[in-house]
């Protein structure tokens, strides 16, 4: 096969979704008060339904056995019940904020749990309906743009807030997702972790920016699929906030360090503990840590 | 089908030939960076799937984008520190898509060789002139942008047929990484009767066997590249030895695993006898001074 023939096989990408740009080549990104690092902690709150569908495809953390599988069901749960409150008690601890990316139909199941959030203060972020919702290639049109109306229409009214950053299930889209979310109003999103810093990422109904939420740092990553000990997860969190800060003050270039939490995952009683080992390391930086929230991250970056 | 590949003889690891590096080093050391381009949506191969979700697969897409944009520049950095030169293990297509990756590379003087065109695009289900025109097309990719000639082959994705290293030899090339058999170079049996070279490319220690398929903590990786060393240094003392380190941006770049890499390099290149080599120099070293010895032995050890 020649170049020819392979009409993707040109300079850049091969797809129009956004522009080949190197981290290491682009102007030096400035934080408010010359901070070096920015920290993002965002909170996944994720709805395992007993009744699996598998559309599309089944996402780490589905349900495994022979239905009712009460096991993953409950033990998913569990994290909407307990483990969350703890990592909101953690946080409060170390006086750090985090974002919510909140399944729609959680709103709907547990207004309790809602009230909670919503008295955090702090960002809510899509999250699609729940975690038997796949958006991906292949899903129908129509099906999509309800997951995605129904869900952001839930969580501006549990809110109170506009909703204007989007993280995927499993960070899965279809083709039409980003037209899907820009036409509902969001205008940033998390899947795509091809980059530490929010770039400009194009859809047919105008851009989107792109924010990274790091895959291969998240509790659910390394603990639930790499099956590592939760002492060596915080140790990799701790050595990830080490090097960018490194990296950073050696380039007098803004780093971002995203930190991506699943309280059915690090609110477990033998995990918590390391969690806050975590937020008291980054506590201990925080004369050098910009700490905004998402929106605000994406807002600076576009003025910039 | 055949039961044994019929690529290389046997030779039991305490009755060989002295192998001997420059400099009476114990060890030939060589870093592989895999510099690699994945597609979005790459033509369909019947007897393996790109990607695990389907298209567009945006974790697995960007995962490996993510060593484009951001890993190589940290990777090189640390090499740069060890003066060590890589042996870029390239899909060639890269030389299109993103030659300013290629060019780095090419600055600091490392070797390229080919891993054929995309990461995505597998040997699987191709004839023999398919494979040939594949081979060649990214043996000219390098040369037209590199300026060298292509010396070595490690078939995209590690996807092989029954000819890929009698094509690659017949196209010219002087050793394969694709056989895992040895930690020393060994002579590959060729149909052509050319002369080819296996150089050892130490697939357990490979970044990407190590947290994707192994799952395994930095820090153990670290751990596991100090172990492997040190053995090898020590048996490098009767007869010379090969340690590949096979690297990718994207999994080795990340902030949280680059440091326990570094250290583990950091304590390697501490030895001194230690001959920081690229693949086609073992190659070269290996065909002009033990290849000859090598057969001799085969030959002696089949009698």
């Amino acid at each position: 096969m020649n170049a020819a023939a392979d009409p993707r096989r040109r300079h850049g990408m091969d797809h129009e979704r956004y522009a080949w740009s190197m981290l290491a080549e682009r102007a030096p990104q400035r934080w408010p008060g010359d901070k070096p690092l920015a920290l993002w902690i965002n909170l996944s709150l994720e709805h395992f339904p007993l009744d699996a569908r598998d559309e599309g495809f089944k996402p780490h953390g589905a349900m495994t056995m022979p239905y009712p599988d009460l096991r993953h069901y409950t033990l998913r749960d569990y994290g909407n019940r307990v483990g969350v409150y703890r990592v909101l008690d953690a946080m409060a601890q170390a006086d750090l904020a985090a974002s919510l990316a909140v399944n729609g139909e959680l709103v709907a199941r547990y207004p309790a749990l809602a009230g909670a959030l919503r008295a955090t203060g702090w960002e809510w972020i899509g999250h699609g309906w729940n975690m038997d919702c796949m958006h991906y290639g292949g899903i129908d049109p129509d099906r999509e743009a309800a997951l995605v109306g129904d869900s952001l229409r839930l969580l501006r009214e549990a809110s109170g807030q506009p909703v204007r950053g989007w993280l995927s299930p499993a960070r899965s889209q279809s083709p039409h997702t980003p037209e899907l979310l820009r036409e509902a109003g969001v205008d940033w999103c998390a899947d795509w972790i091809n980059d530490e810093l929010p770039y400009r990422f194009e859809t047919a109904h105008g851009p989107l920016t792109a924010l990274p939420l790091a895959l291969e740092l998240e509790d659910r990553f390394v603990i639930g699929e790499n099956l590592h000990a939760e002492s060596e997860w915080a140790d990799q969190c701790i050595d990830a906030c080490e090097f960018l800060l490194e990296e950073a003050r050696r380039l007098g270039a803004g780093r971002l360090l995203s930190l991506s939490l699943h309280p059915w995952v690090i609110g477990q009683p033998h995990r918590i503990g390391q969690l806050e080992r975590v937020l008291t390391h980054l506590a201990g930086h925080r004369d050098a840590l910009w700490l905004p929230t998402p929106s605000q991250l994406v807002d600076h970056v576009r003025m910039a | 089908m055949k039961p044994d590949p019929g690529l290389y003889a046997y030779l039991p690891w305490h009755q060989r030939p002295r192998i001997r590096w420059p400099g009476d080093a114990r060890v030939a050391l060589w870093i592989a960076p895999n510099i690699e381009f994945y597609e979005l949506d790459p033509p369909p191969n019947p007897q393996r799937k790109a990607w695990s979700r389907p298209v567009p697969d945006v974790v697995g897409y960007a995962t490996r984008d993510w060593g484009n944009r951001v890993g190589h520049q940290r990777m090189m950095r640390v090499l740069d520190r060890l003066d060590v030169r890589g042996s870029v293990s390239l899909s060639t297509a890269m030389c299109v898509h993103h030659p300013e990756v290629v060019a780095m590379a090419a600055e600091r003087g490392w070797e390229f060789f080919s891993h054929g065109l995309y990461n995505t695009r597998y040997a699987y289900g191709m004839d023999q002139a398919q494979e040939r025109a594949m081979i060649e097309e990214s043996m000219a990719l390098i040369a037209e942008h590199t300026g060298q000639h292509c010396d070595g082959y490690l078939a995209p994705a590690l996807s092989h047929t029954e000819h890929t290293i009698d094509l690659f030899a017949e196209a010219g090339g002087l050793y394969t990484c694709d056989l895992f058999h040895d930690d020393q170079p060994t002579p590959v049996t060729t149909r052509s009767g050319r002369r080819l070279v296996s150089v050892p490319y130490s697939l357990e220690l490979n970044d990407t066997i190590v947290y994707v398929v192994n799952r395994i903590e930095p820090r153990r990786y670290g751990q596991m590249l100090r172990d492997a060393f040190d053995r090898l240094y020590a048996e490098g003392e009767h007869s010379g030895t090969v340690l590949c380190v096979p690297l990718h941006a994207y999994q080795v770049s990340h902030p949280h695993r680059l440091r326990a890499f570094e250290d583990a390099m950091d304590y390697i290149c501490g030895h001194d006898r230690v001959w920081k080599a690229t693949g086609r120099e073992i190659a070269r070293h290996f065909l002009d001074h033990h290849y000859d010895d090598f057969v001799a032995a085969q030959q002696a050890a089949a009698a």
